[in-house]
């Protein structure tokens, strides 16, 4: 302080400062898209090698893709003379036009056209379940399970079949096809895989060992094998084990193949979350005498299904994509009308075969990715309200 | 009146016995299935007669009569039998299963560490393949990859030269063969002998005997000098016969059918992008004390790579791996879809077309499938055992 007064009274230029120097910008390099360039792609010399042939690999692939599905594509026109390659078209990229024409074919298959809109009205039935369901805030979702898994079937199924007596004519399951059959298989497969593999899993765990033996040998073979050997099973020996006068339709049987295989795996995924329940639970409930029924609905299974919600949902997603698979037993799921409708003279140009898988790869992806980011989500909404 | 209140007296205790209950249930439980199995016996056998199909396995010794694209073993259509095609067909789905598991391991693995790159593009263009991939279905990618690629390939005359005198076109891979000349099977005999060899310094290892590193490094100069030496001193015996172009085909070397080039393509894309996955869960289950404890205690980076994390990550992938690869040896039965002659296309399709035998075939296909997976899982679990962690 003195020394500081004293520099004052005596004028002399000696400068004690008195506040902090304002602070430098920080080098160029490190801050600013520079710096940011330099800490991801650039930080050693190897990272920086990688992201060479990172960006080159990039200049490959990216731009003929986006040549192929957007720049070069045809997206209008009546039949294959539009996708060949000509004088006004020296380069022909996705034959888009193929999948507008056919875009009905993909959707309903070969239903008949009369009754396209019961399609329609499944579609949106379809829609609003799964809405309700899915959005966790949504008021009443007991009622909405409800509605998914026991009104929708019902009414889904009198929809699409027919009903004569309310003025719905029949129609044979051979003739659906596309998305629609995609769909059903899939929710059928859905609605009864999660409780059939509550089931099984509980009779894995159950300390009754017939009962757990045949569970366990289920769940083993169905898990060991293919699903192609499932639904070939299915399809040619169901017919054999049943009299003649059930035997099942080609659909209802790749529908049983594919809910038993899915049940199998549900079980897995719902032991584990069986598992993660402590033991501890079922000896309250039981202290507070409630039989095995009551725990299970009660105490146990609301805590396990929560923790394994988005397994769940993940197996759907394996399931979805496993519904192609009902393309070798016969059935013109969408996979399958897509091969139909490439194969077709009509359209059967050297794009088509590409634009059909790209459009079927679109649709797929755009399902399976919403399904599992959704999955991602609950993921992490759980894990905010575990650690409160 | 009172007679049967005696009664019910004596049986509802008895009923609610939780252990009397559980052998009452079991029993109803098992005369269920034993009805339902019966009933459907019973169905088959009248539904069996009723058609007139054959039943046993009498036509295992049947000649097939039909044609096999890819045979390991030799097979001919006018004398082979159907039990002959099944082996044909196991050793085809056995030799995807085997391919696609080493070429899906490189890839996966690769992937699964460059999602956990520092490099911002890398991590993201893997994640990108990962989030492509797994999200569209398998049969549809097969038949991308058969009809929309290998098929839309040029004909042999403009086939694709492949560095190294390989060919590429739409009839599928011609690849230059090694062909062994003179004393070349020697050559293959020590290979064998060096791999035995490496075998009995892993066990030494194992014991303690031996440094892993020196057994590492011993196990190495074995196996590739071996054959190397044998090679030089028997004067150059192995070479290789190039594909070359003739008039109508391509001729030498190694012809691979379009339809294995498309199963192995697909099968290892696909599961490539759930084995990263598995990977990169594995690694990410190393805390990071553990790196840093191991940096404190003055070992390299690559030392606490090999010493520290892939030991511990290589737990936690292990399992789920094996069940990739499963998955991976299951879904070759997708072969069926583009024509590959795997054991469900050959067993399944033609034979089971020709026989008209649905059960026995059936039967069989599906017990192959289960002896591979249940052998895995044996072997897993011994593997799981042993590398548990021991607790106090």
């Amino acid at each position: 302080m003195t020394a500081q007064a004293a520099v004052h009274r005596t004028g002399s230029a000696a400068f004690v400062r008195t506040a902090p120097a304002p602070a430098l910008a920080p080098p160029a390099l490190s801050v600013g898209w520079l710096g940011w360039l330099r800490a991801n792609l650039f930080s050693t010399p190897f990272n920086a090698v990688l992201t060479v042939l990172t960006v080159l690999l990039l200049a490959w692939t990216v731009p003929p893709a986006v040549r192929f599905l957007l720049i070069d594509a045809v997206w209008s026109g009546a039949d294959r003379e539009a996708c060949l390659v000509s004088a006004q078209h020296p380069h022909v990229g996705a034959c888009w036009a193929f999948v507008r024409d056919r875009l009905a074919y993909f959707t309903y298959g070969s239903y008949p056209i009369s009754g396209r809109w019961r399609v329609d009205v499944f579609f949106v039935m379809m829609g609003f379940g799964t809405a309700w369901l899915l959005w966790l805030d949504a008021p009443r979702r007991d009622l909405g399970a409800f509605y998914f898994f026991v009104v929708l079937p019902v009414t889904s199924f009198f929809l699409l079949y027919g009903l004569p007596p309310l003025g719905l004519p029949t129609v044979d399951t051979s003739r659906w096809g596309g998305i629609l059959v995609t769909v059903v298989v899939a929710s059928v497969g859905i609605v009864v895989s999660l409780p059939l593999g509550i089931l099984l899993a509980l009779g894995r765990r159950s300390r009754m060992p017939a009962v757990k033996f045949l569970s366990v040998g289920f769940i083993e073979i169905v898990r060991g094998v293919p699903l192609i050997t499932v639904l070939f099973m299915a399809s040619v020996m169901l017919p054999l084990f049943v009299p003649p006068a059930w035997s099942p339709d080609n659909l209802i049987r790749a529908l049983v193949g594919v809910a038993l295989f899915s049940s199998a795996y549900m079980a897995e995924v719902v032991r584990a979350g069986l598992q993660a329940i402590p033991k501890g639970q079922w000896e309250a409930s039981a202290a507070l005498g409630l039989g095995y029924w009551q725990t299970l609905r009660f105490v146990v299974l609301p805590q396990a299904l929560r923790v394994t919600i988005p397994n769940i949902l993940n197996s759907y997603v394996a399931l979805f994509k496993d519904t192609t698979l009902v393309f070798f037993v016969g059935i013109f799921d969408f996979l399958k009308t897509i091969e139909v409708a490439r194969a077709d003279p009509k359209w059967a140009t050297p794009v088509t075969s590409a634009t059909g898988y790209a459009f079927a790869a679109l649709v797929y992806f755009a399902c399976c990715y919403s399904m599992s980011r959704y999955a991602d989500g609950v993921e992490r909404r759980l894990a905010v309200a575990d650690r409160r | 009146m009172g007679r049967g209140r005696e009664g019910s007296l004596a049986i509802g205790p008895l009923l609610r016995d939780q252990r009397v209950r559980s052998v009452l249930v079991q029993i109803i439980f098992c005369l269920l299935a034993a009805a339902a199995i019966a009933f459907l016996v019973h169905e088959a056998s009248i539904n069996l007669a009723r058609r007139h199909l054959a039943t046993g396995f009498g036509f295992w010794n049947v000649t097939a009569g039909f044609d096999i694209s890819q045979t390991l073993i030799d097979y001919s259509s006018s004398t082979s039998t159907y039990g002959r095609a099944f082996w044909v067909g196991l050793l085809n789905t056995l030799l995807v299963a085997a391919i696609g598991i080493v070429l899906t391991t490189l890839l996966g693995f690769t992937i699964g560490i460059a999602r956990l790159s520092s490099n911002w593009l890398v991590a993201r263009l893997a994640n990108g393949y990962v989030q492509l991939i797994r999200n569209i279905p398998l049969l549809l990618q097969l038949l991308f990859w058969y009809n929309a690629v290998l098929k839309a390939l040029p004909d042999f005359r403009d086939s694709l030269r492949l560095p190294g005198g390989g060919f590429l076109n739409n009839r599928g891979l011609f690849l230059p063969a090694p062909q062994l000349g003179g004393s070349g099977h020697l050559v293959f005999l020590a290979l064998l002998a060096g791999v035995a060899g490496a075998a009995g310094l892993a066990a030494l290892a194992r014991r303690g005997r031996l440094s892993g590193g020196a057994a590492a490094g011993l196990g190495l100069a074995l196996v590739l000098g071996l054959p190397a030496t044998v090679y030089l001193a028997s004067g150059a015996s192995v070479t290789l016969v190039y594909p070359e172009m003739s008039r109508f085909n391509l001729r030498g070397g190694i012809e691979i059918l379009p339809e294995f080039v498309a199963l192995v393509l697909g099968l290892v894309i696909y599961t490539a992008a759930f084995i990263a996955e598995v990977v990169r869960a594995g690694i990410s289950s190393v805390p990071r004390g553990q790196t840093e404890a191991a940096l404190a205690l003055g070992l390299s980076r690559a030392a606490t790579l090999r010493l520290v994390i892939v030991p511990q990550a290589m737990r936690v992938i292990i399992p789920p791996l094996t069940n990739q690869y499963l998955n991976l040896t299951k879904n070759s039965s997708l072969a069926v879809a583009i024509g590959y002659p795997d054991l469900v296309q050959i067993f399944t399709g033609t034979v089971l077309n020709q026989t008209s035998q649905p059960v026995e075939i059936v039967a069989i296909t599906m017990a192959v499938y289960l002896t591979i997976s249940l052998v895995t899982s044996f072997l897993m679990n011994q593997y799981n055992a042993r590398m548990a962690l021991v607790e106090r």
